[in-house]
């Protein structure tokens, strides 16, 4: 059986241009503080929730417009609720990193790691009241040095809950690399609690969709929880307004603010010799170089993955594209204050 | 007298702890982002990058401590405490007490706290009555660059555990990095004070229990700690427009608390508002009243706290956090009767 990549394309769009507008609301002033978008993970988030059936549960981390969105939130209520509006899907309380639906069993949480446990407790709630329903956890891989998820990995295969941990893997969590904070492959780690793995390429929707199918399977057949990896990269960088995105988008008026600090701080009093300076100098703006070069190749972008199976069709295509366009135009046309 | 920001100041008084004494070391997430003005001077092994593992981080803190390090440990928002509590009440707290006093706890665990910049509550939290709850621990709120730069040398200092919460208004590392995030659009409001002031050339530890009398005032005493000093003294000079004349005190630590000068000041002007951005209950607030009433004080009482989980909304969370008018109508309220 294969997906109907039509349907995953367009839930991928509209996640994308409804993210584009959030953008642009955020850039206005009209979203408030840090907003962590989903952009670059929407080849994941098609792809896993295209299996979910209402009854399923989702544990969200910080990135949980892309996720709410395809599980069928109400888009409107959604921005309005990044917009802090009371007619918001939390009535303003939660924002962002706060998102909700009682009716979809869907939470998240702006703790990192904290979608694990509550994968755990929303697989349990399913084994006792909901057969045959399933909990799946969203997370970066970041979140994998957080103890309360590896206990979770562990509780959930102890219990045979019927759990599917998806890693989202960038490859970063804010400015850490990840070869710098987590020691093993990530599948191994998982692999050794007992976890059924899997890794896939996280651009290919297609791909993700299998390999989400066999877990989620699994999980129904009472067969146990599953880790599904899968690579992608954030093309904001990790979250709107990303200091280093800032400085390589907009060098003149960004590098001061961004590295002016860091420049002082090779003369200031206090500290090694001047000479014993330039190494970590050094050592950060490379790796700021690569964090955000590596977030911006468009080869990774899971959209022109997936159109490029597309374009066979090329009126079909470009009605689609114009209807989701139109779509979030119109509801962006609605929540907006005057 | 230079100035710097009230962030500048904290990392300053770090670099000069960190010259003189080879035994303190810095750790936590992006810390070579974060504090990269502290990396560069000090290198990689002094001031340490960790991964997403607070639980584990902030044990090791204790452990280092007691193993000869003064361990500085950066847990970015108290509101991660969450996930480092047991390191912080079970342990940190606890472990002079248990050994008989024979071994101490030297760290100081450094978070940013507070809002009033649309974050949502999971990240905006004061949380200081909270921690000072805790028998062994030392929690500093700071709410000067001058008092920031100073408490922070003396909980280097110090040979117990201390919590040291610096708030994210006043800090421009945390409200650029986590509000403004370049953007022009966006407005906070922020106590010029509080953001930027004179700091000494070389900084010296100012004394932990001592609070600062910021202005005098014969009929109502306002306490508070943090951003709420600022608030209080802009609300004690709207209320001087009408002619009352308020006292704010800002405690500087929460523990040790210093009930004397708070005493000396509600036994002469009779009224006590306390302005907390912490939550309401079974916390700061309720505290000073108890120690005003032990110390044999009538008074008249009041509070502005923060009463629920902080709102995501800009408007919402404006009215549950202390403001000005708030402050106001509060003092008024206890100057009718
Ligand atoms: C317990 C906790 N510690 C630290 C943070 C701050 N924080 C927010 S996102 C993040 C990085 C997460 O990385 P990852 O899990 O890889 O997710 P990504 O942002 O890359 O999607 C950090 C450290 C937090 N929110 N919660
Ligand atoms: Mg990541």
């Amino acid at each position: 059986m294969l997906p109907d990549v039509w349907t995953l394309y367009r839930r991928m769009l509209f996640s994308r241009r409804f993210e584009e507008a959030v953008h642009r609301l955020w850039d206005a002033g009209l979203i408030s503080a840090e907003m962590h978008l989903s952009m670059g993970e929407e080849g994941i988030v098609a792809g896993v929730l295209d299996h979910l059936q209402p009854g399923d549960a989702l544990a969200l981390d910080h990135r949980g417009t892309a996720p709410l969105l395809m599980h069928g939130i109400d888009p409107e209520r959604l921005l309005r609720e990044c917009l802090g509006q009371e007619d918001g899907l939390c009535n303003g309380w939660g924002g962002h990193m706060h998102l909700f639906s009682r009716e979809h069993l869907a939470a998240s949480s702006g703790i990192v790691g904290a979608s694990g446990p509550a994968a755990v407790g929303f697989a349990l709630a399913a084994q006792h009241l909901r057969p045959g329903h399933l909990a799946v956890a969203f997370f970066g891989e970041g979140a994998v040095n957080q103890g309360m998820l590896m206990e979770s990995f562990n509780l959930a295969v102890a219990w045979k809950l019927p759990v599917v941990f998806v890693c989202k893997d960038n490859g970063w969590a804010i400015y850490t690399p990840r070869e710098r904070a987590i020691s093993t492959p990530l599948i191994d780690r998982a692999a050794g609690f007992g976890l059924h793995t899997t890794s896939v390429d996280g651009r290919d929707v297609t791909a993700v969709w299998e390999a989400a199918r066999d877990a989620q399977t699994r999980a129904r057949e009472g067969r146990g929880p599953s880790f599904l990896h899968a690579r992608c990269v954030h093309l904001e960088g990790h979250l709107l307004g990303d200091p280093l995105v800032r400085a390589v988008r907009q060098p003149l008026r960004e590098i001061a603010p961004v590295f002016g600090p860091m420049l002082r701080a090779v003369t200031r009093r206090q500290g090694a010799p001047v000479r014993q300076r330039l190494g970590p100098l050094r050592e950060v703006g490379t790796r700021g170089n690569r964090l955000v070069s590596s977030q911006r190749a468009s080869d990774d972008d899971p959209l022109v993955w997936t159109r490029k199976q597309l374009t066979g069709e090329s009126d079909r295509l470009s009605t689609l594209e114009a209807e989701v366009t139109a779509q979030v135009n119109d509801i962006v046309a609605r929540v907006q204050p005057e | 007298m230079p100035t710097k920001t009230y962030a500048d100041a904290i990392d300053d008084a770090i670099a000069q702890a960190m010259q003189a004494d080879e035994r303190v070391v810095i750790w936590g997430e992006d810390l070579d982002m974060i504090r990269r003005n502290l990396y560069v001077r000090f290198g990689a092994e002094r001031v340490r990058c960790t991964p997403i593992s607070e639980g584990a981080f902030v044990g090791a803190g204790v452990t280092a401590a007691m193993g000869g390090l003064r361990p500085i440990v950066e847990l970015l928002l108290v509101d991660f405490a969450g996930v480092a509590m047991d390191a912080i009440l079970n342990h940190a707290a606890k472990i002079e007490a248990f050994s008989g006093g024979q071994w101490p706890v030297p760290l100081v665990i450094r978070a940013g706290c507070g809002g009033g910049y649309g974050d949502g509550g999971q990240h905006q939290q004061a949380l200081w009555g909270w921690l000072a709850h805790i028998p062994g621990l030392t929690v500093v709120v700071p709410s000067t660059p001058a008092d920031a730069g100073g408490l922070m040398l003396a909980a280097i200092e110090h040979d117990g555990p201390v919590i040291f919460l610096e708030h994210k208004l006043l800090s421009t590392v945390w409200r650029e990095g986590l509000g403004r995030l370049g953007r022009s659009t966006v407005t906070f409001d922020v106590p010029p004070d509080g953001e930027k002031g004179p700091v000494p050339r070389t900084w010296m530890p100012l004394p932990f229990g001592q609070a600062a009398v910021r202005r005098e005032g014969r009929d109502l005493t306002i306490v508070s700690v943090s951003l709420g000093v600022h608030r209080a003294l802009a609300a004690a000079g709207e209320l001087a427009a009408d002619g009352v004349q308020a006292g704010v005190i800002d405690l500087r630590t929460v523990t040790p608390l210093d009930v004397s000068t708070v005493r000396d000041a509600v036994k002469r002007s009779g009224r006590l508002l306390v302005v907390d951005e912490d939550y309401q209950g079974f916390g700061l607030s309720g505290e000073l009243a108890a120690v005003v009433l032990e110390g044999g004080i009538a008074c008249r009482y009041a509070r502005v706290c923060t009463q629920t989980t902080i709102p995501f909304a800009r408007h919402l969370e404006e009215q549950t956090l202390p403001n000005v008018p708030r402050i106001v109508a509060a003092a008024r309220d206890l100057l009718r009767a």
